[in-house]
C-alpha cells in the first residue's frame, strides 16, 4: 500500500520537479537548435514510458496485494502480447534513433564555407590559432614545442608562416558564420565544450580531432574541459567571445602571426637597464623589493611573467580593484612604459638580474606546508622554480609577505577577478585551497625553503630558442633566458 | 551438453572433503557456501570503504572549501577508488563471487561446484586482488587518481595523483582479480553446464541462474579486453614503451615516448567496460526476477523471452562498447553503428521490465522486505534504463556527456538498481544461508531509507546535468551559465548521500544481529520452488542434499498452479505427490489454463 | 545445436523432457575438467586475438618498423624461430605420444616421453630467451620501436602460457604419484595435449604475424578497416 502511494508520489514529485526547477539548458547561442530537439523528443518518448511503466507498477502492486481468499493467475506466457510490447518498444526506440541520426549525420559534415581555427589544449590552458591569408594551418611537431615556438610550428612549413597565434584563454570568433574547430592537445586528453553551443569533442594527442557550429548570440562563453587532464582539470577553462564582424575584424588585427613572433627581439639588456631606473626607487636596484614600500622582488622572475604583468597593469587589468590601494599604485607607474619594445626590454633586464638571497620570516608547520605545496608544485614546480609551459611564475626567493598578500587577494578576489585576466581565475580557484591564515603561512614558509640553490635561474623550461629543426635527440640543458641568450651571441 | 548431466562430485558423497578442523572449515573452506561468505563479507567490507570515499567526495561537492583535508588530488583518488571498488571489487565479487557461488549448485542440484580446489584459490586470489588494492592507499603519493577509466596518457603522466605508484598497484590488482575472476568463471559455466541434478534442463533453470550463467560467460570473454589494456599499460608506465603514447609533453617536458593511440586503449578499456554494466546487471536481472516470481506468489511471465532477453542483451553488450566514446576523437562515422546497437539493445531490456510487470499482474503480492527492494528495483532500473537511451542517442549525448547527467544515469542503473537487487537477494536468501530471518522492522528503515535517499541524490543530479556541470570537477568555481542556486542542489544530494550512507549501517547492524539473535526460519520461509529451499537441513551442510541427490520434474515456477492444494510446487515433488484441491476448482484451473494450447492437458497430466 | 533448440523448450509442460531419456543420455557426458578447458582456450584466444587487433592497428602508426622484409632486419631471417617451432612441435608430439603410450601401459617409453615433453618445451622457452637476446644486441630493444615492442610481449605472454602449462603438468603428475589414479591421469594428459597442441597453433600465428613486414601489415589492415 504505502509503496504504491510514494510510487505515485515519486512520479508526480517528479513531474513537478522537472517543471518547476530553474535547473536547465543554458540558452542556446548556436546553430545547434536540432540538438536541443531531439533532446526533446527523447525525453518525451522516454518521459511517458517512465510515467506509464510506474503508474502501471504502482498500481499492480496495490491492486494485487496479498489477500488470503485470492490466488495467483497461472499464465506462463502470452506470445500476442509479448509481441505487441516488443514492437511498440522498438517503435518507440526507431522515433528516437532516427531523428538522432539524421542530425549526427549533419554533426559530422562539415559546410564547405566554414571558416577554420585550431583550439591547442595543454594542462590546464588552451591557446588558439587561426590559418591566416593563406587559409593553411602549418605543420607543427610536440617536439618543436619551446618558450618562443609554444605552438610547436615548423618554421620551414612557408603555411605556418602566417599562421595567427593566440597564445591566451581567450578566443575570438564572429557570429553567423560556421567555423570548424580543429582539436589538438600537446599532453593528455582533453576535451572542448562550451554549453551555450551544445557541442563537444575530446582532444586526443597525436591525432586532430574536430567540430563545427555557427555562432548565433554575441557574447562571452566559457570553454570547459570536460575530460579529466589532471590535479588542476577543473580549472582548465577558456572563453570563445562571439563578436560581431565589424568587432572580430579589429581584433583580428591585434594579433600576431608566428612570424612576427619569432622576429621579436629577446630584449635590450642596455635599453632595459635604463628603463629600470625609473623602477629602482621601490623595487631596489637589484630587484631585491622593499617591504616599507611594499613591492615584490623581481630579480629573475622570467620576462614573460614579468611582461604580461605589465601588460595586465597597463590594461587596467590589475590593479583596478578599490581596495588593492599598491596594484592600483603600479598600475599608474606602468604607463610609464611608453610601448611594448620598452616592456620586453625591461623585463628581459629583470630576468638578468641576480638577486640576494632572500629573508624568510614566516615560520609555519613546514610538513604542513610542503604537503599544501603538493597541489603547487605540479604547475609552479617541485622547487618552486615557476614552469612557462604551465603559465606559472616563479615563486621561491619571493618575499613571504608579498606572496601572503597575493594568495589573500586571489581568496578575495582582489587580483584574478577581472574577466581578461585570463589566468588569475585559475589562481583563485587554487587559493581556496587554502582555507585560513595558518594555511597561507605554512605553505609560504615551505616555498621559503626552496630556493637555496635556485637564485638566479629564472626557469627550468627546456629549450627557449626557437628551433628550426625536430631535434635529434634529447640532450637538452636546463638553461635560463639570458644563458640561452649568450649562447646564441 | 545440453542434457541433464552429473559428475564425481555431484553424485557421490566425498567424505574426503569434509571439513575437520575451524581452518578447514571457515578459512581454507572448499565448500562454495563458504567461499560465497567470504566472497560476500570481503566484498562488503571493500565495498564499505568505496561508500565512505563517496561520502567524502559528496562533503567537498556538497559545501566546497569547508574540508582542508580534501584537496584535488585526494578528491580524484576517491572519485576513482569509489568507482574501481564499486564496480569491479564490490559488485562483479559480490554478485558472481557471492551469490554465483552460494546459488550455482544449490540451485542446480550439485553437491558443490565442480573444481572446489579451484574456487577455494579463487577466492584467495581475489583478496589478494583486494589487498593490493588497498595497499596503494598507502604508497608514497597515494592511490591513482586517474578516473576509474584509467585512460591513459594522463593515468600514467606526472599531473595525476597517483602516477608514480598508485596506477601501478592499480593495474596490477585488476590483473590478480582477471585471474581470479577467470578460475571462479570457468568453475561457474562448468558446473552449470555439468552438474546439473537429473531432470534440471537448461529451460528448467531458475532465471538467477540463468543471469549468473551469461554474465559469467561475458565476464570470460571481456575481462581479457581489460587485462590486454592493463598489461600494455605497465608496459609503457614501467618499461616505455609506447602502446598507448604518442609524442606529447608532459606538464611542458618532452618525454620519450611517441606514435601510440590513446584511443585505442579507450576501445580496449569499453570493450571490456560495457560487458562489464552486463555482467553485474543479467546477474541482478535473474535474482529478482526469482524475488519478484516467489513473494508474488505468481510464475515468471514470459520465461523463455527472459531468458531469451539476457542472451539477447550478453550478445548485444559486445557491440555497443563506443557509446561511451561518442566524443571520445574516434572516426565519427562509428556514430551511426553503436547508437543503433545501443537502442536496439533497450528492447529486450524493456521486454524483461515489461515482463516483471506482468509476472507482478494478477499475482499474489506479500509486500515482505525483499519484494519492496524489487519494485524498488523495477522503479529505479526503469529510471536509470529511460536515462540511458537518452545517451545512447548519439547526439543527445553530445551536450550531455561528461556531465553530471551522465554521473546520474549510470549511477540509477549500474549503482542503486543492482543495489536493490542485492538488498532483495540478501533479505530473500539470508534464511537460506544463516537459519534467521533479517530482522522486518529494521529492513523497512533500511529499505524507505534507501530507496527515498537514493531517487533524492540522483533524481536532481540529472538536472545539475542539463546545466551543464562537467564531472570529475573538484569545484565549479563561478561561472556564467550555471545559477547560484546550483550549489543549493549540490548541498542537498549530499546531504542525501550522508543519510543513505548512515542508513547502509541499519543494514550492516542488521545482519550481524540477526546472525545471532534473528526470528529463526524453517527450511522453506518463502514457500520456494526452487531446490536450494529443499535442502533437509538448513544452513545446508557440505555436500548440500545428504545421501541423494535432488530430481528435478518441473521448471522453477509453479506457483499457484490452478487445481493444487497448496500454491506453490517445488521442482523436485513428483507429479505423483502433487496435493490436489477437490474437484469444484476445475473450473479455475481450465480458465488459468486458456492462453496456453495444450497445457491445460499437461497440467491436468500432471496433476492427476 | 541441440544448445539452442533446448532454448525454445517450454519448460512449464512437465511432460516434456521425461525423466528417463535424460538419465540414458548421461553417460554421454564429457569430463568437466574438458568443458572448463574449452572455455579457457575461449578465454585465451580472446587475449591473443585483442592483442593482435591492438597490433594490427599500432602497426599503421608512422613510427611503426615492421621486424621483416629489408636484408638488416632480424627477421628476414627467421631460421632462429623456425628452430623454436620445430622444438614446439616436437614437444607436442611427445606430449600426444605419452598419451599413446600410457594408454599401452608402456611405462618406461611414457616416463621417457614426458620428460622430453617437459624438456622440449623448457628448451623452447630457453630459445625464445636466446631470441631475445639476439634481438637486445642487434640493437632492437623492447622500447625502440612498437614492433619490438609487440615482439617481446607476445611471445612474453605466449611463453608465460607454455610455463604455466608446463607447471600443470607437473602438477598432474604429481598427483598421479599421490594418488595412482590412472584413469585421472590419462583424462588430464589427454587436456594437457590439446592444450600444448593449442599453443603450438597459437605460436604458429604469432610467429606469423609478428615476422610480417609492413606490406604485409598494410594489406592486412586495409582488409580489416582499420
Amino acid at each position: 500500500m504505502a509503496i504504491s502511494i510514494v510510487i505515485v508520489l515519486l512520479v508526480i514529485g517528479s513531474l513537478i520537479f522537472h517543471y518547476v526547477s530553474p535547473w536547465w539548458f543554458t540558452p542556446l547561442a548556436s546553430n545547434w537548435g536540432a540538438i536541443d530537439d531531439t533532446i526533446n523528443i527523447t525525453l518525451w518518448v522516454t518521459g511517458v514510458v517512465f510515467v506509464l511503466v510506474s503508474l502501471f507498477l504502482a498500481y499492480v502492486v496495490f491492486r494485487f496485494q496479498y489477500n488470503k481468499n485470492r490466488r495467483a493467475h497461472y499464465e506462463p506466457e502470452n506470445k500476442k502480447l509479448e509481441g505487441w510490447l516488443t514492437a511498440i518498444t522498438a517503435l518507440g526506440v526507431a522515433a528516437m534513433l532516427a531523428p538522432g541520426l539524421f542530425v549526427w549525420g549533419s554533426f559530422i559534415t562539415v559546410p564547405d564555407e566554414s571558416d577554420v581555427f585550431e583550439a591547442v589544449g595543454q594542462q590546464w590552458h588552451w591557446s588558439f590559432r587561426l590559418p591566416g591569408d593563406d587559409g593553411k594551418l602549418g605543420r607543427t611537431a610536440i617536439q618543436l614545442i619551446s618558450e618562443r615556438n609554444p605552438f610547436g610550428l615548423d618554421i620551414n612549413d612557408p603555411s605556418g608562416q602566417d599562421d595567427i597565434l593566440i597564445l591566451s584563454n581567450e578566443m575570438h570568433i564572429p557570429i553567423e558564420r560556421s567555423v570548424k574547430v580543429l582539436l589538438r592537445s600537446k599532453d593528455v586528453l582533453h576535451n572542448f565544450a562550451v554549453p551555450q553551443f551544445r557541442v563537444k569533442m575530446d582532444l586526443v594527442p597525436g591525432a586532430v580531432t574536430y567540430l563545427w557550429f555557427k555562432p548565433t548570440k554575441i557574447g562571452r562563453y566559457e570553454i570547459l574541459c570536460e575530460e579529466l587532464c589532471g590535479v588542476a582539470h577543473y580549472t582548465m577553462r577558456g572563453h570563445v567571445v562571439v563578436d560581431s564582424a565589424e568587432d572580430y575584424q579589429k581584433w583580428l588585427s591585434e594579433q600576431q602571426t608566428f612570424a612576427q613572433s619569432m622576429a621579436l627581439p629577446l630584449g635590450d639588456l642596455d635599453k632595459g637597464r635604463q628603463i629600470y631606473a625609473g623602477c629602482i626607487s621601490c623595487h631596489g636596484p637589484k630587484g631585491e623589493g622593499n617591504e616599507s614600500l611594499n613591492a615584490p622582488r623581481l630579480a629573475g622572475m622570467s620576462s614573460w611573467y614579468i611582461k604580461r604583468q605589465l601588460a595586465y597593469f597597463q590594461k587596467k587589468i590589475r590593479g583596478t580593484e578599490s581596495n588593492d590601494t599598491f596594484g592600483q599604485l603600479m598600475s599608474r607607474m606602468s604607463t610609464l612604459l611608453p610601448d611594448q619594445s620598452a616592456i620586453n626590454d625591461v623585463a628581459f633586464y629583470i630576468n638578468s638580474l641576480v638577486p640576494d638571497e632572500a629573508e624568510h620570516s614566516s615560520i609555519g608547520d613546514l610538513v604542513k606546508g610542503k604537503q599544501l605545496y603538493s597541489t603547487c608544485s605540479f604547475c609552479h614546480g617541485e622547487q618552486a622554480q615557476g614552469n612557462f609551459a604551465m603559465n606559472a611564475p616563479k615563486l621561491s626567493g619571493q618575499h613571504d609577505w608579498y606572496l601572503s598578500r597575493q594568495l589573500k587577494s586571489y581568496k578575495n578576489g582582489t587580483r584574478g577577478n577581472h574577466p581578461f585576466d585570463l589566468y588569475g581565475s585559475q589562481m583563485m580557484l587554487m587559493s581556496r585551497l587554502l582555507h585560513d591564515e595558518q594555511d597561507i603561512t605554512d605553505v609560504i614558509s615551505y616555498i621559503g625553503t626552496l630556493d637555496k640553490g635556485l637564485l638566479g635561474k629564472a626557469s627550468l623550461s627546456k629549450g627557449s630558442l626557437p628551433k628550426s629543426t625536430l631535434p635529434k635527440g634529447s640532450a637538452e640543458t636546463d638553461s635560463s633566458d639570458t644563458a640561452s641568450l649568450k649562447k646564441s651571441d | 551438453m545440453t542434457q541433464t548431466t552429473h559428475t564425481a562430485i555431484a553424485d557421490q558423497v566425498d567424505d574426503s572433503h569434509h571439513p575437520q578442523s575451524f581452518i578447514s572449515k571457515y578459512i581454507w573452506s572448499q565448500d562454495h557456501k563458504v567461499i560465497a561468505i567470504q566472497y560476500s563479507i570481503t566484498a562488503i567490507g571493500v565495498g564499505l570503504v568505496a561508500l565512505v570515499l563517496s561520502g567524502m567526495m559528496r562533503l567537498q561537492l556538497g559545501f566546497p572549501d569547508q574540508f582542508s583535508f580534501i584537496d584535488p588530488s585526494s578528491y580524484l583518488q576517491f572519485v576513482t577508488m569509489h568507482g574501481m571498488i564499486m564496480v569491479i571489487y564490490l559488485l562483479t565479487a559480490l554478485l558472481l563471487g557471492g551469490f554465483g557461488n552460494y546459488l550455482i549448485p544449490l540451485m542446480i542440484g550439485a553437491r558443490d561446484m565442480v573444481f572446489p580446489y579451484l574456487n577455494m584459490l579463487s577466492y584467495w586470489t581475489y583478496l589478494l586482488a583486494v589487498i593490493v588494492l588497498l595497499a596503494s592507499f598507502f604508497v608514497s603519493g597515494g592511490p591513482t587518481g586517474a578516473g576509474w577509466t584509467l585512460y591513459p596518457p594522463q593515468a600514467i603522466l606526472n599531473g595525476t595523483p597517483g602516477a608514480d605508484n598508485g596506477i601501478v598497484f592499480m593495474l596490477i590488482s585488476l590483473a590478480i582479480f582477471i585471474v581470479a575472476f577467470t578460475m571462479g568463471g570457468l568453475n561457474y559455466v562448468t558446473t552449470i553446464l555439468q552438474a546439473r541434478a537429473k531432470g534440471m534442463t537448461l529451460m528448467r533453470m531458475p532465471l538467477t541462474v540463468w543471469g549468473i550463467f551469461v554474465a559469467t560467460i561475458l565476464g570470460l570473454l571481456a575481462f581479457p579486453a581489460l587485462l590486454v589494456s592493463a598489461i600494455m599499460m605497465l608496459f609503457d608506465k614501467l618499461v616505455g614503451t609506447s602502446f598507448f603514447m604518442p609524442a606529447i609533453l608532459s606538464l611542458g617536458e618532452n618525454i620519450d615516448y611517441k606514435g601510440g593511440s590513446p584511443i585505442l586503449f579507450q576501445h580496449l578499456f569499453w570493450f571490456f567496460g560495457h560487458p562489464e554494466v552486463y555482467i553485474v546487471a543479467l546477474p541482478a536481472f535473474g535474482m529478482v526476477s526469482d524475488v519478484i516470481a516467489t513473494h508474488a506468489r505468481k510464475n515468471i511471465f514470459g520465461y523463455r523471452m527472459m531468458v531469451w532477453a539476457i542472451i539477447a542483451i550478453g550478445g548485444l553488450s559486445f557491440v555497443v562498447w563506443a557509446h561511451h566514446m561518442y566524443v571520445s576523437g574516434m572516426n565519427p562515422y562509428f556514430g551511426f553503428f553503436f547508437a543503433t546497437t545501443t537502442l536496439i539493445i533497450a528492447v529486450p531490456t524493456a521486454i524483461k521490465v515489461y515482463n516483471w510487470l506482468l509476472t507482478l499482474w494478477q499475482g499474489n503480492i506479500h509486500l515482505t522486505i525483499p519484494m519492496l527492494f524489487a519494485i524498488g528495483f523495477i522503479f529505479t532500473f526503469t529510471h536509470g534504463g529511460l536515462t540511458g537511451l537518452m545517451l545512447g542517442n548519439v547526439v543527445v549525448d553530445l551536450p550531455l556527456s561528461d556531465t553530471y547527467f551522465v554521473v546520474a544515469h549510470f549511477h540509477m542503473v549500474m549503482g542503486v538498481s543492482p543495489v536493490m537487487v542485492l538488498f532483495a537477494a540478501i533479505y530473500h536468501w539470508f534464511p537460506k544461508v544463516s537459519g534467521k530471518f533479517l530482522h522486518t522492522g529494521l529492513g523497512k528503515v533500511h529499505f524507505w531509507g534507501t530507496f527515498l535517499g537514493t531517487y533524492a541524490i540522483y533524481l536532481p543530479m540529472h538536472y545539475l546535468g542539463f546545466l551543464g556541470v562537467p564531472r570529475r570537477y573538484y569545484a565549479m568555481g563561478t561561472t556564467d551559465f550555471i545559477p547560484e542556486s546550483a550549489q543549493a542542489l549540490n548541498a542537498s544530494i549530499t546531504i542525501s548521500a550522508i543519510i543513505v550512507g548512515v542508513i547502509q549501517l541499519v543494514f550492516v547492524f542488521n545482519v550481524i544481529w540477526s546472525v545471532f539473535k534473528g526470528k529463526k526460519a524453517g527450511d522453506n520461509p518463502w514457500n520456494s520452488t526452487t531446490l536450494e529451499w529443499q535442502t533437509s537441513q538448513t544452513p545446508p551442510v557440505h555436500g548440500n542434499w545428504g545421501p541423494s541427490l535432488p530430481v528435478v520434474h518441473r521448471w522453477a515456477y509453479d506457483f499457484s498452479v490452478p487445481g493444487v492444494k497448496d500454491d506453490f510446487i517445488p521442482q523436485n515433488v513428483h507429479p505423483d505427490q502433487v496435493i490436489m484441491l477437490e474437484k469444484e476448482d476445475g473450473a479455475e484451473m481450465v480458465k488459468g489454463a486458456e492462453n496456453e494450447e495444450g497445457m491445460q492437458n499437461n497440467k491436468s497430466g500432471d496433476i492427476t | 545445436m541441440t544448445f539452442f533448440r533446448e532454448l525454445t523448450d517450454k519448460p512449464w509442460l512437465t511432460e516434456y523432457v521425461p525423466l528417463e531419456l535424460t538419465e540414458t543420455k548421461a553417460e554421454s557426458n564429457e569430463l568437466p575438467a574438458k568443458t572448463a578447458l574449452k572455455f579457457f582456450l575461449v578465454v585465451v584466444t580472446v587475449l591473443f586475438v585483442l592483442f593482435t587487433i591492438t597490433f594490427l592497428s599500432r602497426s599503421q602508426a608512422n613510427d611503426f618498423q615492421a621486424l621483416s622484409g629489408e636484408p638488416w632486419l632480424p627477421f628476414t631471417d627467421a631460421s632462429q624461430l623456425w628452430i623454436n617451432t620445430t622444438i614446439l612441435l616436437f614437444a607436442g608430439v611427445c606430449m600426444q605420444l605419452t598419451v599413446f603410450f600410457l594408454k599401452k601401459e608402456q611405462i618406461n617409453r611414457f616416463i621417457l616421453l614426458i620428460s622430453c615433453g617437459c624438456l622440449l618445451s623448457c628448451l623452447f622457452i630457453f630459445g625464445q630467451i636466446n631470441v631475445w637476446q639476439q634481438l637486445y644486441y642487434a640493437g632492437f630493444a623492447l622500447t625502440e620501436n612498437p614492433a619490438n615492442s609487440y615482439f617481446y610481449l607476445l611471445t612474453g605472454i605466449h611463453g608465460l602460457h607454455i610455463i604455466g602449462g608446463v607447471l600443470a603438468l607437473s602438477y598432474v603428475v604429481f598427483q598421479f604419484w599421490l594418488k595412482n589414479n590412472k584413469k585421472r591421469l590419462l583424462d588430464n594428459l589427454t587436456l594437457c595435449t590439446v592444450y600444448w597442441h593449442y599453443l603450438f597453433v597459437v605460436w604458429l600465428f604469432l610467429f606469423a604475424l609478428l615476422t610480417g613486414n609492413t606490406a604485409t601489415y598494410k594489406s592486412i589492415a586495409l582488409f580489416c578497416g582499420f
